[in-house]
């Protein structure tokens, strides 16, 4: 037992300057506000700066049609290479989201064992991957085999880049539903599968989705694997095989030509591009978790008529 | 040490139908390398209440989890002995787990309704998930289970709403609701009111008198007063043993049994 004479001791060294240290909580919270401003600060930058030097080039017809002959005066527009990252985007995430998902529900559920560890690891290390290396290796297992640049051989390149994120994410996410849940539904004698399928993954939903979007916005931007794959392309696409365009490789072609509109014309792609990601980006969230988002609002609603 | 007493309730006011549902015969269970069930048998009577009690750590929710073989889910567990549900054994190869936890339904100590679904839904979900699609007899079902946990008059307006909106005590009545859809023989119930205050629990106990005319119920209990309340029959728990086991007034007027005696009137635990 405590005395209460030791009890006064214990007390007497406790700190008592209130004051002090309502000084420091404010320094504290002006430092994460700071930070969070420099954070910040590049990212505006990048808007102003891309917004600004491409604005020039927005047009209808820059939008949709192809690009001019070099320096000619018509200078055409980056159509292709929109239409060519959508389906690219589409067709990788047809490919990789199923299967990381379903690797990122076997890390979680199944993978606590020596198999588990082992395929994390490949995964980890398939994350760090430089992308280029990917983008030679399928050009060497698919072009090279097919002996045809196509969208096939990007999106099954892309989809490499994006599966170990995918996999990892999902793999997180469904580590933090509470095992209890897994309990009552197994107690009510549903299959493993089933469990998993439906409670597990609706309550990892979050997450799940914001690992899915994070793949996809990075792999809108991969160029390196793309120069291998889809080679680029100033046409519409008219078929399966072939090469097609994409934005970040249309942004690099035209940043590089020695003309001025060509080069506005970069800074137009590359806004498009940072639309693009944002739409899907918002479009994916509010299509899904859109309920959530609701009742968000209606507690808030709620809240502030208390 | 002492003795484990194995043996069912010496009083012979027993009619001739006497029945068991569940039979536990020689449980022992470990996770971890730690041994928490030793060598525990006892026979749960149909259409009664059993309850287990016993000092924190004595292995009373392990044994429960045995006897719907949720115990074998936890992480490095181990298990020798037989569970008999009307006389078949629940761990012998030819019996799927799945088929007997429908058979076995199971309350757990914290509420736990999955939070992505309404109320409408988790009281549906068991019957959904295991084919059930007839709308008719899903609505007939939430509402007879929703009834039966005394909870429909609070919730049936809104059975749209999330579970998660409910109070504690409510979602705990969810929870039982949802156990129930499944049309169980015997309902498992681990501290069920530890968690809620006075008027909950009291309405779940009653709930519980309410049940025992149709389940076998096996529940248990950290608070003594309730194993008294509810009860026909206890078990009192020590570190894995089987200390004594009888009807509930025996145990608390008349323990057989020196540790019993202490931790009935409050000596220790």
């Amino acid at each position: 037992m405590i005395t209460p004479e030791q009890r006064a001791e214990f007390r007497k060294h406790f700190r008592y300057n209130v004051g002090r240290r309502l000084v420091l909580d404010k320094i504290v919270k002006g430092i994460v506000f700071a930070c969070v401003m420099i954070a910040i600060i590049p990212l505006i930058a990048i808007l102003v700066n891309v917004f600004s030097n491409g604005a020039g080039a927005l047009t209808w017809e820059f939008l949709t049609t192809v690009p001019g002959a070099v320096g000619s005066d018509d200078p055409g527009g980056i159509g292709p290479a929109i239409q060519g990252t959508i389906v690219i985007i589409g067709l990788s995430s047809l490919m990789g989201v199923p299967i990381g998902v379903m690797g990122g529900i076997f890390l979680s559920e199944y993978g606590n064992n020596r198999y588990g560890r082992t395929i994390r690891f490949l995964n980890d290390v398939m994350a760090e991957f430089p992308t280029i290396v990917i983008g030679v290796f399928v050009f060497v297992l698919v072009v090279l085999t097919i002996g045809d640049f196509s969208m096939w051989a990007g999106s099954f390149a892309l989809s490499i880049v994006m599966l170990p994120i995918v996999m990892r994410t999902t793999e997180e996410s469904l580590k933090l539903v509470p095992v209890t849940y897994r309990e009552a539904g197994y107690a009510l004698g549903i299959r493993r599968w089933r469990v998993i399928m439906t409670i597990v993954l609706s309550g990892a939903k979050n997450g799940l989705i914001t690992g899915i979007l994070l793949s996809v916005a990075r792999i809108a931007g991969e160029t390196a694997p793309l120069v291998f794959t889809i080679l680029g392309s100033s046409q519409f696409i008219s078929g399966l095989s072939g090469p097609i365009d994409a934005l970040p490789l249309r942004i690099w072609r035209l940043s590089s030509l020695p003309y001025d509109s060509a080069v506005t014309q970069g800074w137009g792609g590359a806004f498009i591009l940072i639309i693009m990601v944002l739409s899907i980006n918002i479009g994916v969230r509010y299509i899904f978790l859109r309920n959530k988002e609701k009742t968000f609002i209606k507690f808030r609603k709620q809240g502030r008529m208390s | 040490m002492m003795e484990t007493a194995t043996k069912v309730p010496i009083k012979v006011n027993f009619t001739e139908d006497i029945k068991y549902k569940l039979v536990a015969e020689n449980i022992s269970a470990s996770y971890d390398g730690i041994v928490t069930v030793k060598n525990v048998s006892m026979k749960f009577r149909d259409r009664a209440v059993t309850a287990l009690i016993g000092p924190s750590g004595c292995g009373k929710t392990t044994f429960l989890r045995c006897l719907n073989r949720m115990h074998e889910l936890t992480k490095n567990a181990t298990l020798t002995g037989k569970v008999l549900l009307d006389g078949e054994d629940l761990y012998s190869n030819k019996v799927d787990p799945i088929i007997n936890r429908r058979k076995i339904g199971m309350v757990f100590q914290k509420p736990n309704p999955f939070p992505t679904m309404s109320i409408y839904d988790n009281v549906a979900c068991g019957l959904r998930l295991n084919g059930v699609k007839d709308k008719k007899i899903l609505d007939e079902v939430v509402e007879g289970c929703l009834k039966m946990a005394s909870l429909w008059n609070e919730v049936k307006g809104d059975l749209k709403k999330p579970g998660m909106s409910l109070s504690g005590g409510q979602q705990q009545r969810l929870c039982i609701a949802r156990a129930l859809a499944i049309q169980p023989e015997v309902l498992l119930m681990d501290e069920p009111a530890s968690a809620l205050d006075p008027i909950a629990t009291q309405k779940i106990e009653e709930m519980i008198q309410e049940l025992k005319k149709e389940y076998t119920i096996i529940i248990v209990t950290h608070n003594m007063q309730q194993a008294t309340r509810v009860s026909d029959y206890t078990g009192f728990m020590y570190l894995g043993d089987l200390v004594e086991f009888g009807e509930t007034k025996q145990i608390f007027e008349n323990p057989r049994n020196e540790i019993t005696a202490k931790y009935v009137q409050g000596q220790f635990g």
